[in-house]
């Protein structure tokens, strides 16, 4: 039946085409007013949320490793990147980038900061450790002169196009999909299978646990500059521990060590809350009955652990068609061509 | 090759190993038999690192190893097959293959990938599937396979014959002698006394914590005292 699988010659390019063809799609939707100012704007939280979420998923999900500080990191990289971006002058285009790696690299270091002594511990303790970190960031920054304190920082600029998160949507994609796909994503993985075993098989744990737990906080830290340069004001009581739980309530909904999960889950959870304005004050219930729901059915998260391809996904279909050709005319060469 | 002198571990206030000294020379197979209990784990687990001794030393080809990170242990030629075989679950098999391999080369990973699939046909057969849905026996075969990935000198193994059939327990002991005979050092940790001493060269008994007896192998075998307490009459 080999003749049936056949395997698209070239995913690099599969993939990339279609990055670009969905840009199109998204920026025609918007220019002819398919989807309208609010829609358009509403792909902007999308987009950071499926960023946290799935840096995120990195650390809770193939790390196996369950923080819960994350808002803590989107915090640091929000405000790294927001005063950068006031302080500097330079062309829009040029400066939020520029901003934004900045603000991952700041998160991403408080990272390694907070993960070096809190990764000697797991489960429940790490959780709660990673709790308080995130509140420590938080009071610190609540404290702090040049970060506005309580009043929050203001002025910042109104930078983060639909363009800017759609290119860091699929930065952050890439990065991760490839990083859990190599060697040492396979190291990440074995740690969370067995740790005891991944490390008589030779794997430096500690590093690879700081490694992944770095990331998660870089591209939390990147999220955090587009949601900054997004609402233009930064204010620390929306960085508490609630933010860290509606991140993770994301992932375990779109199933922990799924990448698709957790993109499909961040545009409806996203998306569901607006939807349900009609509703009023029972919104917040069917929300929350909603994710009960999904919990009793489907405990491992809407997609478990599977992952969507749009190689596989031609490939396959293809290989239908072909069967159904074969079947049409006779069958029993089938496994001939 | 290796040589540990007068650890003591404690689990909390309870001392687990007491004073215990031993050695394995280069191309041995040396067990360490006892009762549930009787620090045989535990020693495996000092001696790569996993617990701590609060005296004495260990050291491997001559160099103090007390201290070593267990990662850095592999590097050096000893590996550790744990207790309960602990393979990567949803990784497939050739994965958890290559991540025994990790601190070699993938060149050096294929040819040694070829030696394990040809000691274990079994493994090869489903190297492409989930390793959590191998049967007993053959997820013993994937922790021995996994552990031989990074080419060791010497393999300490824990209980490999827990949980299996008859049957499974004398493969898996055929493979370990072959690969002692293949020049690979082994200190086999088991319950299973009978048929560790039938392999083995040299045999430690441990009661609660502190070796009682050395001998050869075949000397234990027939001594009465080991007989009624370890084999059954």
């Amino acid at each position: 039946m080999s003749g049936l699988n056949v395997k698209t010659p070239s995913r690099y390019a599969l993939n990339a085409v279609s990055v670009v063809g969905l840009y199109l799609v998204l920026m025609a939707l918007i220019r002819y007013r398919v989807l309208n100012r609010y829609q358009a704007l509403m792909l902007i939280p999308i987009g950071f949320n499926i960023i946290l979420a799935v840096s995120l998923n990195l650390s809770a999900g193939f790390l196996g490793q369950l923080p819960l500080g994350h808002a803590g990191f989107m915090s640091v990289g929000g405000y790294a990147a927001a005063l950068l971006t006031m302080r500097l002058n330079l062309p829009t285009n040029v400066e939020l980038p520029i901003a934004l790696v900045f603000g991952g690299l700041v998160a991403a270091g408080f990272g390694v900061l907070i993960g070096l002594p809190a990764l000697r511990l797991k489960g429940d303790y790490l959780a709660i450790i990673t709790l308080g970190f995130g509140e420590i960031i938080r009071v610190i920054i609540l404290n702090l002169d040049f970060t506005g304190g309580a009043y929050g920082l203001k002025g910042i600029g109104r930078k983060t196009t639909v363009t800017w998160v759609y290119i860091f949507v699929v930065v952050t994609l890439w990065t991760i999909n490839t990083l859990i796909r190599s060697r040492h994503g396979r190291a990440i993985l074995s740690i969370r299978e067995d740790e005891i075993a991944a490390e008589a098989a030779g794997i430096p744990t500690t590093y690879y646990k700081v490694l992944a737990f770095a990331i998660s906080a870089g591209f939390a830290g990147v999220a955090g500059g587009l949601y900054a340069h997004y609402l233009s004001i930064l204010d620390p009581s929306t960085f508490g521990f609630m933010r860290s739980c509606e991140i993770l309530v994301i992932v375990v909904l779109g199933g922990l060590g799924s990448i698709f999960g957790s993109v499909v889950s961040a545009t409806a959870l996203t998306i569901l809350p607006e939807m349900l304005r009609g509703f009023a004050e029972y919104r917040m219930v069917i929300y929350s009955l909603l994710l009960i729901a999904v919990m009793i059915f489907k405990p491992s998260g809407l997609c478990g652990k599977y992952e969507f391809s749009l190689g596989d996904a031609i490939d396959g279909f293809n290989a239908g068609i072909r069967r159904r050709i074969l079947k049409k005319g006779g069958g029993s060469d089938a496994s001939g061509s | 090759m290796l040589k540990v002198e007068n650890i003591n571990v404690y689990y909390g206030s309870i001392h687990a190993v007491k004073d215990v000294s031993f050695q394995v020379a280069e191309g041995e197979i040396v067990t360490l038999i006892g009762a549930n209990g009787a620090g045989k784990s535990t020693i495996l687990k000092t001696i790569s690192g996993l617990l701590r001794s609060k005296t004495g030393k260990i050291s491997f080809m001559g160099e103090d190893i007390i201290g070593v990170e267990a990662y850095n242990l592999t590097r050096r030629g000893l590996a550790h097959v744990p207790e309960g075989r602990r393979i990567f679950q949803l990784l497939t098999v050739e994965e958890n293959l290559e991540m025994g391999g990790y601190l070699r080369s993938a060149s050096e990973n294929r040819d040694t990938m070829k030696d394990v699939y040809r000691r274990f046909p079994r493994v090869e057969e489903r190297k492409r599937q989930i390793a959590g849905t191998l049967s007993g026996g053959e997820q013993q075969m994937l922790a021995l396979g996994r552990s031989l990935m990074s080419a060791p000198k010497l393999v300490m193994m824990d209980e490999p014959s827990m949980g299996l059939a008859p049957v499974l327990v004398n493969q898996i002991f055929d493979i370990v002698k072959e690969l002692n005979d293949a020049g690979t050092t082994i200190l086999l940790v088991e319950q299973n006394a009978r048929m560790a001493l039938s392999i083995a060269h040299r045999c430690y008994v441990l009661e609660t914590g502190r070796i009682t007896m050395e001998a050869a192998a075949s000397e234990l075998l027939d001594n009465d005292e080991v007989r009624k307490a370890y084999l059954g009459g």
